[in-house]
């Protein structure tokens, strides 16, 4: 996968569709599955994300030649830390509301694979700007995932997306779409769905 | 009598009614990574529930007398990954002294723990559900790591049986697998209204 002679052009092709981090890789499932009851709570965690990833993957690649290979996973869990740190105070400061809703999950980015993984293969081993570049697309690929999923569900559990409603009058609400039921659900038949399409695609 | 009741009551409910996988959706990534063979998965969920008992009750400990105290919050998510990293490493240099055997059968999956979301979400929900009792807490972490073994294991005894089963080629592993955990997070939905 990543190694020295990836380039900036490979790290946008990886994160935006064959590395695409929830689909393809199952990585970062829990705050996936969990924040995805509607789109807006979903957006924030991707942007949460997004910035969380770009941050330490720019820090983690600053300090690559320094690090010794036992202590590396300990050194990538306290960049990520500190960063998460700063992102939650943010959301607390500027949208009491949402991080509210997010609760837990926003501290929970911490241990979320996709950062350590992306620390480990990309950031640890190559320069500052393609390390960058590999954040944004990862961060984007795993946002977009999320608004997806959330799209779905809160249109059948609700009727709406981003508040507004979508459907049709009497549509009735499937209310098992809110609870961890949809969640699995939804989420299992969405990577079946990618699997399907690159299946055809190679056909 | 009282306080052994309550107790009781917090241990089923963080074992059933909120179990961490299929109501807070904690540890998904070992839960689909391990749940491939039985006894893998009993391993995993054994390693999980000595490091979760131990982490929770090292957490709350430096949550109440350190970081409350003195007003350090701010630091507390460093301090809990901290801890917990701290702990994985210690529990795996002291059973590959004193248990190899145990060291052996849990082999890789000490270290993955450290990145388990079980883990720090634990500690996390023991601070927002404001546990300010010692002995709950540890029964809570405790009950924690029970609840993620019943939830993996019961996976796992599914899925050696899925093995012979006809699922469609794109929803083969993974997705069926997350099929499956939604079915059983219905099921366990069932215990919803069994504590208030």
């Amino acid at each position: 996968m990543a190694d020295r002679t990836m380039t900036a052009l490979d790290a946008v092709k990886g994160g935006l569709w064959t590395e695409l981090p929830v689909l393809r890789l199952l990585l970062g499932m829990c705050p996936t599955l969990a924040v995805t009851t509607a789109v807006k709570p979903a957006l924030t965690m991707g942007l949460s994300v997004l910035f969380v990833l770009f941050c330490s993957n720019i820090v983690v690649s600053f300090m690559r030649k320094l690090l010794k290979p036992h202590l590396r996973i300990l050194m990538f869990t306290l960049t990520i830390a500190t960063f998460v740190t700063i992102a939650d105070l943010f959301l607390r400061a500027f949208v009491p509301r949402m991080s509210e809703m997010l609760g837990p999950y926003v501290p929970l980015i911490i241990v979320n694979c996709i950062i350590i993984a992306r620390a480990e293969a990309c950031a640890s081993k190559n320069g500052i700007f393609v390390s960058a570049v590999d954040a944004i697309s990862m961060g984007i690929g795993f946002t977009v995932v999320l608004c997806i999923l959330a799209a779905v569900r809160e249109m059948l559990a609700v009727g709406t997306v981003w508040d507004i409603p979508v459907l049709w009058k009497g549509f009735v609400p499937w209310a098992a779409m809110r609870m961890p039921v949809g969640a699995f659900i939804t989420l299992g038949l969405m990577i079946g769905l990618v699997n399907f399409m690159t299946k055809t695609k190679a056909n | 009598m009282d306080t052994f009741y309550v107790l009781l009551m917090a241990f089923v409910s963080i074992v059933v009614v909120n179990n961490l996988v299929f109501s807070k959706f904690l540890g998904i990534c070992p839960y689909l990574g391990v749940s491939g063979r039985i006894d893998m998965a009993f391993g995993m969920g054994m390693a999980v529930t000595f490091v979760i008992t131990l982490a929770g009750i090292m957490t709350w400990l430096i949550d109440h007398m350190i970081l409350m105290p003195y007003g350090l919050e701010i630091t507390r998510y460093v301090c809990f990954i901290l801890v917990i990293a701290g702990a994985v490493q210690l529990v795996e240099m002291y059973l590959r002294k004193f248990f190899p055997p145990l060291y052996e059968s849990f082999g890789i999956f000490l270290p993955l723990i450290t990145t388990n979301c079980a883990i720090l979400g634990l500690c996390l929900f023991l601070y927002v559900w404001g546990i300010d009792n010692f002995v709950q807490a540890a029964v809570l972490s405790f009950g924690a790591g029970i609840g993620f073994t019943l939830a993996i294991c019961i996976m796992a005894g599914i899925r050696e049986q899925l093995r012979f089963a006809d699922v469609p080629k794109c929803l083969d592993g993974p997705p069926i697998t997350l099929i499956t955990a939604g079915l059983l997070a219905l099921a366990f939905m069932g215990f919803a209204g069994m504590i208030k």
